[in-house]
């Protein structure tokens, strides 16, 4: 049979295909970079209130596990009940309209739905418990939580952010009395500092800490 | 090349085999993996739309999650951590312990309670499943009147209207099952008492009127025998399976297991006799099994029972073999006060009392053998009972019946007519779980609270009371019995709790509130085991043997091990467990011996006809090694036609052929092959480790001469590898499973269902062999196909020290951690299944399809620690790495290390027999290092020098000399 087309138009068609598809593959790969819903410079997630991490911690001065009260026996921190916000809103800012979706929620009208700032594939077992008990402060992942008039993430949560302090945890381990504490900076001498709190807290081997079966099962 | 010293043995340990196939060296046609009928074109469409359907997947943004905090946060509630609460579950009215774990406030998983009797922290498998049960979505879920949906207070109204009019309470009747609750029993009394004239009636299919009508025979008065097995040193079972279904069988297990585990004290080690009509656990069990006829049995009852001296008379000729008979009555008599005689409840009356006898003769009531009062609120024979009214439902003399948690359009005896009987009575109210059979022949109907969702108490085996709790507020609105009953006497604003606890308050006056909360916490009320009874023992008289001329085949039925009489027919994790002994699923079969089998030119799935009189009933047949000749077995709790969806027109209704006067024995049976075929699934052959040595079973003589080198592994662990050898770290976790401990109930199975959310795949993955148990309970046939031993070996992932499948995994999914385990990283695993192929042991499950659907409540169930697998991914058991992290962060929160037995797997806690023991080979202290050092210890496919961390301990077997 003769051939239909010519050999120099046979060749713009495969180009043509290859470009459409090398299109398709980069627009795929281009929306998905931009739709990355776990970029570090992440803007603040929406709240039904527009807590402030800032004023209740810097301002106030509450400790953390006031409200976050599980973080030291559990897996999850916790998220307060709406009882433990009325402790003192009952008394305070009674009537800003900020707080209306509290008030609704706790005459049992509504629910309060937060929204979740930190979100952790499901296939990650992550426990704020034990990361507590070895020395790990809340801002080092939370970051500057008092100097945040609305929440966001500082980290990415990638795997690799995870690891790079799985596999050298000396470099952010804290004194016991220092975990909550949201002015901690590393010393200067912080690697061995770090270093020495790692035995004493009797830290598994880095081998051990970068298992998959640490936080995957 | 050096020499496999195992050569040698290897002979003698082909002698095991699983089916009747590969028993007569044929290869067996269900090994076969079923074809898909896709085309390539077919399939290149399929590819296609996938591909582009993940493309467009791909481009989405992770959903927000949210998160709604509490009101006011529940006291005892740690967000993330389980709570167990304590309570019971009942099987045919006997309750047993459990703590039911419940993860914010979903019950996910069931535990035995350790203080409880009849549990001592294990299970059965009915048990695990109730959690399934409970988020069933084929639950009935509201009120109906004739079908229609309708309101909790219209039929309240409803009820009360037609009892007002009937202020004596003529016309009306009351149907439940066996009534334990010492709180229901008041209630319905309370209501006889204000109704006169009313009736109350109780009906369950598998019941206990033969056994209180044989204490009634012996003793004068209606008793509940118990029985010490862990004192016993010879046990005869006449067809009685009391390692699995009976009432306290979880703790008949484990007290049986107690003298016969590798290490049991020779001096409590017991020997098993079993004479049996249908294979069953515990003529696995046993030492020395004789399959018989169930007529033949009351026979060999009445002749063992005269050679020992307790009876007069014996028959003219005992159907057991003589030299059978001879070892029997030696072992028993040489144990007087230290042996059990136990009656099957399928047997008649005067088995019962033969072998009430026999205990009295061999000085064992008392002892070994402990009768107490009957845990039934009131003892009546229940197939009289029913029979009683149906009669008059006949007669038209019932206008208004309330049937509460019972089944009886499905379960009556055929020869009642219950049904048509049923249409007489103008006014039917049912109660129950589900909108079954009796649901749609009523007027109304209520769904029932679950026992996960119910306050209540039951009373176990041996007396003891335990208070039921509510996990959870019920789902759809349902309704305890006893709220019903408070109803019809007029109390409708009463719920559940007020109406327990005013019950016991009036039992427990002073101090109320302390005692309600402690029983609540416990699981028992304390005080409540029955006291021991010691009755005379009356003359009665022995029927004369009626065994009708050898020629008649008779149909013995049985309670299916999976379905129980048909209230589990629903239950997909139920379904989906492979039979002990026959490895079948999602169906029923009529069993029968490979001799009859090849008298009538049948196999494995030909459908025949079974039919007695003028009923007939279709069932498809396997052959069954150990099957006494002569007899048709067929298991009741199939063949719903309201079960649910997962249930309905599931195997065949053997309900159908019993008979008031035949419940359990139908003689006169014949089978009629009707050429057609009906696919069954079966598990046993799946798994194959192709002949290899694979159990190993010695003598109590063996065993003691034992040396590493005649039965453990011999120096295998001392070979040399390639490979590098795997990490370790401060614990090496290892398993040891004792096959002579093991009865193969397969509560680990389930109990690793629920725990691992392990997804059900349905009977025709099953005949692809697709099914998805982490951990397999393998049976193994040694012998004749006529009487062989059986053997059970539950198989989990042998965690190998040199996995074959890691070397072969091209993206690192499958790798060791410093523990020692071999995890399965869902994540990276792309789905080559090449571990799989490589894998000797053949315990690597894969998703071939999305097993794992959202359906909401079954979402719920979900344990949310262990990931939810999707299509494409391979899995396997990890040991329950989910509770070795638990405990482990645990400790290091407290900076120290974990003890030993502080980590136990789902299957090891379930476990009645206490099998299986996991533990740190690390600590030299360690239970499982001690079981490892054995001479019995020895590894699966040990040449292949995987260095499995799990490993076995031969089964060993008491057998007498010459018997």
């Amino acid at each position: 049979m003769a051939q239909v087309f010519s050999r120099r138009f046979v060749l713009l068609i495969r180009l043509g295909l290859l470009a459409a598809l090398l299109a398709v593959v980069a627009g795929a790969t281009a929306y998905r970079t931009l739709a990355r819903a776990d970029a570090p410079e992440d803007a603040p997630i929406r709240q039904p209130i527009p807590f402030s991490h800032q004023h209740h911690v810097r301002d106030d001065g509450i400790d953390c596990r006031y409200c976050h009260a599980s973080v030291e026996t559990s897996s999850f921190a916790g998220i307060p009940p709406l009882s433990t916000c009325m402790t003192c809103h009952s008394q305070l800012f009674t009537d800003a309209p900020m707080l209306e979706p509290l008030r609704r929620a706790y005459a049992g009208a509504t629910t309060l739905a937060w929204n979740r700032v930190h979100d952790l594939p499901d296939f990650v077992y992550f426990d704020h418990s034990i990361h507590v008990a070895k020395g790990v402060g809340c801002t080092t992942c939370h970051g500057a939580i008092d100097r945040m008039p609305l929440t966001r993430r500082v980290a990415s949560l990638y795997m690799e952010w995870c690891l790079e302090c799985h596999r050298a945890p000396e470099r952010y381990l804290r004194p016991h009395d220092r975990v909550f504490d949201v002015d901690w900076r590393p010393p200067a001498d912080q690697l061995a500092q770090g270093a020495a709190l790692r035995r004493q807290y009797g830290l598994r081997t880095t081998r051990e800490l970068t298992d998959c079966s640490t936080c995957h099962r | 090349m050096s020499r496999d010293p195992n050569d040698t043995d290897r002979a003698a340990h082909l002698r095991f085999w699983r089916s009747v196939e590969e028993a007569q060296g044929e290869v067996d046609p269900s090994a076969d993996t079923i074809g898909l009928p896709t085309g390539r074109r077919d399939f290149m469409r399929l590819m296609g739309a996938s591909i582009a359907l993940a493309g467009l997947a791909g481009c989405s943004r992770p959903p927000l999650e949210r998160i709604v905090p509490f009101r006011d946060g529940p006291q005892q509630q740690t967000y993330g951590k389980p709570i167990f609460y304590a309570s019971a579950i009942a099987r045919d009215g006997y309750g047993a312990g459990v703590l039911v774990e419940c993860n914010m406030g979903r019950p996910t998983k069931i535990e035995g309670n350790p203080l409880h009797p009849a549990s001592l922290g294990a299970t059965d498998v009915f048990s695990q499943a109730a959690v399934l049960e409970l988020w069933d979505p084929d639950r009935s879920q509201t009120v109906r009147a004739g079908g229609a949906i309708a309101t909790w207070d219209a039929s309240i109204a409803a009820l009360q209207g037609r009892l007002r009019a009937r202020p004596r309470g003529a016309g009306v009747r009351l149907l439940t099952e066996t009534v334990t609750s010492p709180s229901l029993h008041a209630a319905i009394r309370a209501l006889l008492g204000r109704y006169p004239e009313a009736r109350w009636h109780q009906w369950q299919p598998v019941n206990r009127d033969n056994a209180y009508a044989g204490a009634r025979l012996a003793y004068g008065t209606p008793l509940d025998t118990t029985y010490r097995f862990d004192r016993a040193r010879v046990i005869l079972s006449l067809d009685a399976d009391f390692l699995d279904a009976m009432p306290g069988c979880v703790r008949y297990a484990h007290d049986f297991a107690s003298t016969r585990a590798a290490h049991a004290p020779a001096e409590r080690r017991s020997r098993l006799y079993v004479v049996e009509s249908t294979p069953s656990l515990t003529g696995a069990a046993a030492d020395h099994r004789v399959p018989l006829r169930a007529r033949d049995v009351p026979a060999a009852a009445q002749a063992i029972a005269h050679a020992l001296g307790a009876a007069s008379d014996g028959p003219a000729t005992a159907p057991v073999p003589a030299e059978w008979l001879q070892a029997v009555v030696a072992d028993l008599s040489q144990s007087r006060g230290g042996c059990i005689v136990i009656a099957g409840e399928r047997q008649p009356p005067h088995v019962h009392a033969l072998a009430h006898a026999m205990n009295e003769h061999l000085g064992n009531v008392g002892g070994t053998v402990v009768h107490l009062p009957a845990a039934a609120a009131e003892v009546v024979d229940c197939t009289a009972s029913l029979r009683e009214l149906a009669r008059d439902m006949h007669a038209g003399s019932v206008d208004t019946l309330l049937v509460l948690d019972a089944n009886p359009v499905h379960t009556a005896p055929a020869d009642l007519g219950f049904s048509d009987a049923l249409t007489r009575v103008p006014f039917k109210l049912h109660l129950g779980l589900y909108e079954d059979e009796t649901a749609a022949a009523s007027d109304w109907h209520v769904p029932a609270a679950h026992a996960l969702e119910s306050w209540g108490d039951v009373v176990a085996f041996d007396g003891t009371c335990t208070l039921q709790q509510p996990c959870i507020a019920p789902l759809y609105g349902g309704r305890t019995p006893l709220e019903l009953i408070a109803v019809a006497t007029g109390d409708a604003q009463a719920d559940a709790r007020t109406l327990l606890t005013r019950y016991w308050s009036g039992r427990q006056p002073q101090d109320f509130d302390a005692f309600f909360d402690d029983a609540l916490r416990r699981g028992v009320v304390p005080g409540t085991a029955s006291a021991p009874q010691r009755p005379a023992l009356r003359p009665f008289d022995v029927p004369p043997s009626t065994t009708p001329p050898g020629a008649s085949l008779e149909l013995v039925l049985t309670t299916d091990p999976r379905t129980g009489d048909g209230r589990h027919a629903n239950n997909a994790w139920l379904q989906e467990l492979p039979k002990p002994l026959t490895q079948l699923t999602w169906d029923n079969a009529a069993l029968v011996s490979p001799a009859l089998a090849q008298r009538l030119g049948l196999v494995n799935e030909d459908v025949v006809s079974l039919r007695v009189a003028d009923r007939s009933l279709d069932a498809p047949v396997w052959i069954t090694p150990g099957m006494p000749d002569g007899c048709v077995s067929l298991s009741l709790g199939y063949g719903r036609t309201r079960a649910g969806t997962v249930g309905s027109g599931r195997g065949a209704n053997a309900y159908a052929l019993r008979t008031v006067d035949a419940p359990w024995f139908v003689p006169g049976v014949s089978l009629v092959r009707t050429g057609r075929r009906y696919a069954l699934a079966s598990a046993q052959t799946h798994g194959r480790m192709e002949g290899r040595d694979i159990v190993r079973m010695v003598s109590v003589a063996q065993a003691a001469a034992c040396t590493a080198q005649a039965c453990g592994t011999p120096g295998y662990r001392d070979q040399r590898t390639l490979y590098d050898s795997p990490p370790f770290g401060p614990y090496a976790w290892a398993m040891s499973i004792d096959l002579s401990s093991c009865i193969g109930c397969a509560a680990c199975t389930i109990a690793c269902q629920a725990e691992n959310n392990i997804p059900v795949v349905g009977k025709e993955e099953v005949r692809r062999g697709r099914e998805m148990h982490w951990i397999r309970v393998d049976r193994y046939h040694e012998g004749s196909v006529q009487n062989p031993r059986t053997v059970f070996q539950p198989v989990p992932c042998m965690q190998c020290e040199h996995a074959p499948c890691e070397v072969v995994c091209p993206v690192e999914a499958s790798v060791h951690d410093a523990q020692g385990i071999n995890v399965q990283v869902y994540n990276r695993c792309v789905g080559t299944r090449f571990c799989s192929n490589n894998c000797p042991y053949k315990v690597r499950r894969f998703n071939f399809l999305q097993y794992s659907k959202d359906v909401p409540s079954l979402d719920a169930q979900r344990n949310p620690e262990v990931s939810v697998r999707m299509r494409g991914v391979m899995e396997k058991c990890n040991y329950c790495l989910q509770r070795i992290t638990t405990a482990r962060i645990a400790a290091d929160r407290e900076g120290r290390s974990l003890r030993d037995g502080e980590v136990v797997t789902a299957c090891q806690a379930v476990c009645p027999t206490r099998a299986i023991v996991f533990g740190n080979l690390n600590d030299p202290q360690s239970e499982v290092n001690r079981r490892k050092n054995s001479p019995l210890d020895y590894a699966l496919l040990a040449e292949l020098n995987t260095r499995p961390r799990t490993t076995y301990l031969a089964r060993v077997t008491n057998e007498r000399h010459g018997a």
